[in-house]
């Protein structure tokens, strides 16, 4: 007999050994995405502005408040970056920190982004995911619902919310969410559509798998792939209109402030020699737009390798 | 004698089909996927289930378990009608027939470890059961299927095809069911699987007595598994046989076609074998023909076929066809 003992003795270890542990698809997603250069270098652009926005108050000099009445009227000569004075990034316009006001303003921004985009997970893949499941009259109606608001503009809608109501960081956020949702369940009920007619779905079933279970334990994790691309890319998308809407002067009231409210400031004094007022609040605009596309973009990459 | 295990009495599925074109008060056009199926299946039986794609094969498996509406009766064991049960009733039942899948990897939740798969009909059925005595069972079962259970913690997609099916048959078989529906288990392996698995099968319904419906267009697979072999032809019973019987003397003409088919892996007996060819496709199933559906593909066919409706339900070897036992001539 022609038998590798060697070989028999690693098999029957092999039966013996304890438990393998398994390679999830989670696992080779991380893998893949941590490879992806553009993506860490998105990961690292997004943690910089995340720092900034959360440890960036303790390194101010002032607070975003205060008025530093010895550059005040003198901006373009004395308020520009300067370490000595404590205006990192210069002074505005008041002569208030332009550091700390931008640390505050980043804070707003992707907080709008990050609380639009979890609003959007949340309802989108609930109502997108039950729609597409049951199906018949009950998606049709679902969907329909959704047509109808997507027909309306959302950013009159959102003008007219802020306008009736006052304009209030509350305000933004409900006008935020109230749309942010609607493509979000779009997508997660075209994506449940074909997931529902997998076979495993249909064993679950078989199996007697009560229905809302069939959707927490199939649909569901099958689903996080395509709603964590399409939230990442979603974040800077709600940066960008909270930026329009403050850009307007319909966002958030001083003295709170966001990026977009900055940058229309420092546009509008651009012609004075104050250039350091529209660049520093653009550079963390621009960077944490780059840092959630990169993400977003390695994400899906990573997600679904098939769809390169 | 014991009550057979499941009967199924003129069980049929019907489709309402709406074409585009349709105005939203136009009846809609019906697809009769099965239309009249009958047999009874004792315990510890295999019936083997045949026919070409579109015969409404899969369609009855699923109407059996209630996954597709469907009118007749389908009679168990204690006398119940699962037709007519409320879903919360048939979830009883449910613990007692399970269904094996064609595609051993797609029927299987890629997200989910293999452990949790086999679980999932235990946390279904036996919501009591603890977390610990799960496991073991699982363990048990992977075991018994022929899979490694230290894999429990691995991913379908780390499996094999013939794996998979394992873990599909591990999975139905965790809540110790009587009857197995098999959805062509086989048809997506290579051979060589193909008859591990058949022999697993085999092997599964010896020890534990189950009662097995197999579903395949293989004739060969079914001839090795099956008690009795049920020939579909656009959702019709074409004959219906105990398999011996039905291999060593087709009656109907189709079977006859069918079995004329199979390649026989002897060069010299395969050269002289006379294959009866079937002229034209499948009719639409959206308008079978009149009368007798095979007629139209029929090497036999004459004019009383055209008008009259061939249902001979008689004695244990049906046959739907006028010239029943007449050896063809073509």
């Amino acid at each position: 007999m022609v038998i590798d003992s060697q070989k028999m003795k690693s098999l029957a270890e092999a039966t013996s050994r304890e438990d393998v542990a398994g390679r999830s698809l989670w696992a080779d997603a991380r893998r893949r995405f941590f490879r992806n250069k553009a993506a860490m270098f998105g990961l690292v652009l997004l943690v910089f502005v995340s720092l900034f926005a959360l440890l960036g108050n303790s390194i101010a000099q002032w607070s975003n408040e205060e008025i530093d009445f010895s550059v005040m009227g003198m901006v373009a000569e004395q308020g520009g970056p300067s370490l000595s004075n404590g205006h990192y990034f210069g002074t505005d316009d008041l002569g208030r920190d332009l550091f700390a006001r931008t640390v505050q303003g980043t804070q707003i921004s992707l907080a709008v982004g990050i609380i639009g985009s979890a609003i959007a997970v949340v309802v989108g893949t609930i109502y997108g995911a039950t729609a597409g499941y049951f199906g018949g009259r009950l998606d049709n109606f679902m969907m329909r619902a959704v047509d109808i608001l997507l027909a309306i503009p959302y950013m009159f809608v959102l003008i007219l919310l802020l306008v009736m109501y006052g304009r209030s960081i509350t305000m933004l956020f409900v006008g935020v969410g109230l749309i942010s949702w609607l493509e979000m369940s779009r997508i997660v009920r075209g994506q449940t559509l074909t997931l529902k007619g997998r076979e495993y779905i249909e064993a679950a079933r078989a199996i007697g798998v009560p229905a809302p279970v069939i959707i927490r334990r199939h649909i569901l994790p099958n689903l996080i792939g395509v709603v964590t691309v399409f939230a990442t890319l979603l974040v800077p998308n709600m940066i960008l209109t909270e930026s329009f809407i403050s850009f307007l002067g319909l966002g958030v009231q001083e003295p709170m402030t966001s990026l977009g409210a900055l940058i229309s400031e420092g546009a509008g004094t651009i012609a004075y020699g104050t250039l350091w007022q529209l660049a520093f609040p653009l550079l963390f605009f621009v960077l944490t737009l780059f840092g959630f596309f990169f993400v977003g973009d390695g994400l899906r990459d990573a997600l679904d390798p098939k769809d390169r | 004698m014991s009550r057979p295990l499941i009967e199924a009495r003129d069980v049929r599925v019907t489709f309402d089909i709406h074409r585009p074109s349709d105005l939203p008060w136009t009846p809609p056009a019906q697809l009769h996927a099965v239309n009249g199926v009958s047999f009874t299946l004792e315990p510890g039986q295999t019936l083997g289930i045949v026919g070409e794609s579109g015969c409404g094969k899969s369609t009855l498996a699923r109407a059996l378990i209630r996954m597709l509406p469907a009118s007749g009766q389908v009679i168990w064991q204690d006398g119940t009608d699962l037709l007519t049960l409320s879903p919360r009733q048939m979830l009883k039942y449910r613990s007692e027939i399970q269904m094996i899948f064609q595609d051993p990897l797609a029927s299987l939740n890629p997200r989910m470890t293999v452990g949790d798969i086999i679980a999932e009909p235990l946390r279904t059925h036996r919501p009591g059961m603890s977390a610990k005595e799960r496991k073991d069972k699982v363990r048990a079962v992977m075991e018994r299927v022929g899979l490694l259970p230290n894999q429990i913690n691995r991913y379908p997609h780390e499996f094999s095809g013939g794996q998979c099916q394992r873990i599909g048959i591990a999975r139905a078989l965790v809540v110790e069911p009587k009857l197995l529906i098999c959805d062509e288990p086989v048809s997506a392996l290579d051979v060589s699987i193909q008859a591990q698995v058949i022999g697993l099968l085999e092997e599964l319904r010896r020890d534990l007595g189950l009662t097995i419906i197999f579903i395949a267009h293989d004739l060969s697979v079914v001839k090795h598994l099956s008690d009795e072999v049920m020939v579909l032809y656009l959702g019709r019973m074409m004959e219906k046989a105990s398999s011996d019987e039905l291999f060593a003397e087709p009656r109907h003409p189709y079977t006859q076609a069918l079995l004329s088919a199979v390649p026989i892996p002897d060069p010299k007996i395969e050269k002289t074998k006379q294959v009866i060819p079937l002229d034209g496709d499948l009719p639409s199933p959206m308008a079978p023909p009149k009368g007798c559906v095979f007629r139209t593909r029929c090497p036999k066919a004459q004019a009383i076929c055209e008008t009259v409706p061939a249902d001979h339900l008689t004695g244990s070897h049906h046959t739907a066809c006028h010239f029943a036992g007449e050896t063809v001539s073509a």
